[in-house]
């Protein structure tokens, strides 16, 4: 793969041969350039994009073109300079600074695309503008005249004292943090969009340069500290946000997505079963907790502690899943994707008729429950705002560092689950079901378990979700809800953490952010998966094995992987 | 033939206890009868040998012992015990086998491959998979031990990290034999265990089932290398078109003039026939 894309954007030998001693200086000439230009003034107007309008004072999307000349500058150091016996065996960097070339070019065409779109005609691009994209197109012509590193080490020999991997931990999850609140601050699209162009090329970058490959080694090695690192990074996130709920909300509604997507994870990416109906159990979960609830339109009345509301909601939406699974878990594939499908269907239109005239009296039908009481957990109410050393914390924040416990309690059982008999049965199943049956393994109990465990988590989120969302309708667990959630796990990787995860976030962030595109949000969404689906069908962040699956012929992956397994079970 | 010599008195008329007693088993497709009332007897620690041409009803004979197949007649004990007609049961009872066409967890290490054929002897729930005890930490490890033990009986106890597709074709068939001692079977079904093997393999494949037999556990073997069946096994049992047509020790087999026949044929009608043949028969 990283061979193809290599030829294709290589120059012919000859154009190489005879100017690649131009390369370098032209690389070095275009760095300068950018960061020259990003000290002067971008945009005539003020008001677009931030203001980039002054000398000397750079704007925010100045100081992250300036990132990236940087970082290129790095690399040409690495190429050529005091940094190459250091770095040179170890990092691509002729390939990192293509990739460098390429995204700060998008990255400029689109700054001077939305400066003039915004204000209205390009008079309003300053000269500053035009001399950093004069130095990105420097620097892309002059990356690809540069010969690729030759006689590259293999990354996994890379011998780094591990205080220094676990800083490079700490340093990229404080960077995540930075960034994603930072990209939650753009209120206009274009720095937005801007932002994530400057987010995948760094991304690119770090694929290229092969520090992405390196950091997947040291976060093997140190996983404990990563996952550590991530959480401590997700909890201190509501204090960079200032007491802004509007954030928050959105942060909340990730949450919750994510911790349902990780659910459905056990079933889809685990046990490899297709239920398009997943969503109904989060519905279950919702409902149960809003009946709980001893809201005004509360069918029932009847108001116990959160826990015991969070073990029924979850336990009826196991129950359903038992009760939906036991028969239709004997089909396979097809069939069972039709049957979750069936099932979503029935749920929702179960809770639209319960509604008094067409049935008991339970759901208020497509009226829903609204006005369902914040939560309250011994004193403490989650509609209150909180001051925490200083910072106040309103609404969303509490919830959000409850839906955060959530999350941390899906993954544990995700991976615990993975990693035990169970999980090695799901794999077993879901490698060859038959051959699996004959060595003793309880395929249909193990699928009904998945199923039911799916279930249950999903119920956990929804109880919380209820009381979040205030009410519960129909109309919020509707079958496109599923699909999302299965988009989310293909998207960012079946079977894994981190994938689903991102998935997530990228599904429920950017509809958020980029209201714009509402309308075509569902085109955008299944063009991204069609060419996921074409050129990275194992998703985002793969699972190795599942990698593998798709990849049946790549026989250096299957060593990679081998010796990966293996640096796990020496954990 | 020194081999034989030395385990006649494991035959059935000896005395041995029986493990598996196989009464009439008949198997119909639709109107293909392709095993007819066939009976066999496996006593501790025998070595049985299952020949017969191609479409002799062997593999399906072993699929209707092991239940993959529920048989249309009947009976099936093992350990003095009818066996319900299901895979995971047959297991639990302690009847394993491997598969014609191998059948591994690809993309599982060689070690987790074993590790799947312990889950029928554990017993760690979901709940307890979470919490992680002492006493899933044990099984675990215990687990994990046992899988490495038999990894080594089989010799593949250094490439126990290495992905199951990438095995060579004779270690993917002693890794099927691994998986399957996991389930602590007391008799073992091979099916094919050295087709696709050099006479190299094919030898130490030999030695491996003698190993077998040896630890107590009895062995059936279906297999067309007729060297290699005569060589290892006590007793012999030829199948044609679903129906036993000789059983006795690998010398009385061998020379007698009807399994020459089944095998080469008499140069007259369908001596290749498949069960198609034995189904017609059977209707008239």
């Amino acid at each position: 793969m990283n061979e193809r894309i290599t030829e294709r954007l290589k120059l012919p030998d000859s154009v190489v041969q005879k100017y690649g001693r131009f390369g370098w200086p032209l690389g070095l000439a275009g760095v300068a350039l950018v960061i020259v230009g990003a000290f002067l003034s971008w945009s005539y107007d003020p008001d677009v994009l931030g203001d980039l309008s002054l000398n000397l004072y750079p704007g925010g999307l100045q100081i992250l073109a300036i990132i990236i000349a940087l970082v290129s500058l790095a690399l040409l150091l690495i190429v050529r300079g005091p940094l190459k016996p250091r770095f040179g065996p170890w990092v691509d960097a002729a390939l990192g600074l293509r990739a460098a070339g390429t995204w700060l070019l998008i990255y400029m065409a689109l700054i001077v695309a939305g400066i003039s779109a915004e204000a209205g005609g390009l008079i309003n691009v300053n000269p500053g503008g035009w001399v950093a994209l004069l130095g990105a197109l420097l620097l892309f012509a002059g990356s690809r005249l540069i010969a690729p590193s030759a006689e590259l080490r293999d990354l996994s020999e890379a011998k780094v004292p591990s205080s220094l991997e676990i800083l490079v931990i700490a340093v990229m999850m404080a960077a995540i943090l930075f960034g994603a609140a930072y990209a939650l601050g753009r209120e206009d699209a274009w720095s937005f969009v801007l932002f994530l162009v400057f987010a995948g090329g760094l991304i690119a970058i770090g694929v290229r340069t092969g520090f992405v490959t390196w950091f997947g080694h040291s976060s093997i090695r140190n996983r404990k500290v990563l996952t550590l690192a991530a959480f401590v990074v997700a909890f201190f996130f509501p204090f960079t946000q200032g007491g802004s709920d509007a954030n928050m909300s959105i942060a909340t509604q990730v949450l919750i997505f994510a911790a349902t997507a990780m659910g459905l994870n056990i079933v889809v990416g685990l046990a490899g079963l297709l239920d398009l109906g997943y969503v109904a159990f989060l519905g279950a979960g919702a409902y149960v907790a809003a009946m709980l609830s001893n809201s005004a339109f509360a069918t029932i009345d009847w108001k116990p502690p959160f826990v015991v509301v969070m073990l029924c909601g979850a336990g009826v939406a196991a129950t359903l899943g038992l009760i939906i699974g036991s028969p239709t878990l004997r089909v396979s594939g097809d069939y069972l994707a039709i049957v979750t499908l069936g099932f979503g269907e029935i749920f929702r239109l179960s809770m639209f008729n319960l509604d008094g005239t067409n049935g008991p009296l339970l759901t208020n039908g497509p009226n829903g429950i609204p006005a369902i009481p914040d939560l309250e957990i011994g004193s403490f109410n989650f509609g209150d705002t909180h001051e925490v050393l200083g910072i106040e914390l309103a609404r969303f924040s509490n919830y959000y560092f409850l839906l955060l416990a959530l999350l941390a309690f899906v993954i544990l059982v995700f991976t615990r689950l993975n990693n035990s008999r169970i999980g090695r049965g799901w794999v077993a199943i879901r490698e060859d079901e038959k051959a699996a049956e004959a060595m003793g393994v309880n395929t249909f109990g193990l699928k009904l378990l998945a199923f039911a465990v799916g279930a249950f988590l999903a119920g956990l989120a929804g109880t919380i979700k209820a009381h979040q969302d205030v009410a519960v309708s129909p109309d919020q667990y509707i079958f496109l809800e599923s699909a999302f959630l299965l988009a989310a796990i293909v998207l960012g990787g079946m079977g894994t953490v981190a994938g689903v995860l991102l998935g997530a976030t990228i599904l429920k962030l950017l509809p958020e952010k980029l209201r714009f595109f509402s309308e075509y949000r569902l085109l955008f969404f299944g063009l991204l998966l069609v060419l996921m689906m074409r050129f990275r069908p194992e998703g985002l962040v793969a699972s190795r094995r599942r990698q593998l699956e798709f990849h049946e012929e790549d026989e250096e992956l299957a060593v990679a992987v081998e010796s990966e397994l293996a640096e796990e079970v020496g954990k | 033939m020194t081999v034989t010599d030395v385990v006649r008195d494991r035959t059935p008329e000896s005395g041995g206890a029986p493990v598996l007693e196989a009464t009439g088993v008949t198997m119909r497709f639709g109107g293909l009868v392709a095993v007819n009332n066939v009976s066999l007897q496996v006593v501790e620690g025998e070595i049985l040998g299952l020949i017969g041409p191609n479409g002799a009803g062997k593999t399906t004979f072993f699929n209707c012992l092991t239940g993959m197949y529920k048989p249309t007649g009947g009976e099936v004990r093992f350990m003095g015990t009818p066996l319900p007609p299901k895979p995971r049961a047959v297991v639990r009872a302690g009847m394993a086998r491997t598969f014609q066409n191998i059948r591994l967890f690809g993309n599982m290490t060689a070690l987790e491959n074993v590790m799947v054929g312990r889950y029928c002897r554990t017993s760690s729930a979901a709940v307890t998979s979470v919490l992680r005890g002492p006493k899933f930490r044990r099984e675990e490890a215990a687990t994990r031990q046992r899988a490495q033990e038999l990894l080594d009986f089989v010799g593949l106890g250094r490439t126990a990290e290495h992905l199951a597709r990438n095995l060579s074709y004779g270690d993917q068939r002693r890794l099927e034999i691994a998986r399957a001692l996991a389930t602590d079977p007391q008799l073992l079904l091979l099916d094919e265990p050295t087709a696709g093997m050099n006479p190299q393999e094919t030898d130490q494949a030999k030695d491996l089932v003698f190993k077998i037999r040896d630890s107590g556990i009895a062995v059936v073997v279906i297999e067309h290398d007729m060297r290699f069946i005569f060589n290892l096994c006590d007793r012999v049992l030829c199948l044609v078109r679903g129906e036993t047509l000789v059983e006795g020790t690998p010398g009385e087999v061998q020379s007698d003039p009807r399994v020459i026949e089944a095998y080469i044929g008499t140069g007259g009608d369908d001596d290749n026939g498949p069960a198609d043949g034995a189904a017609e028969e059977d209707r008239s």
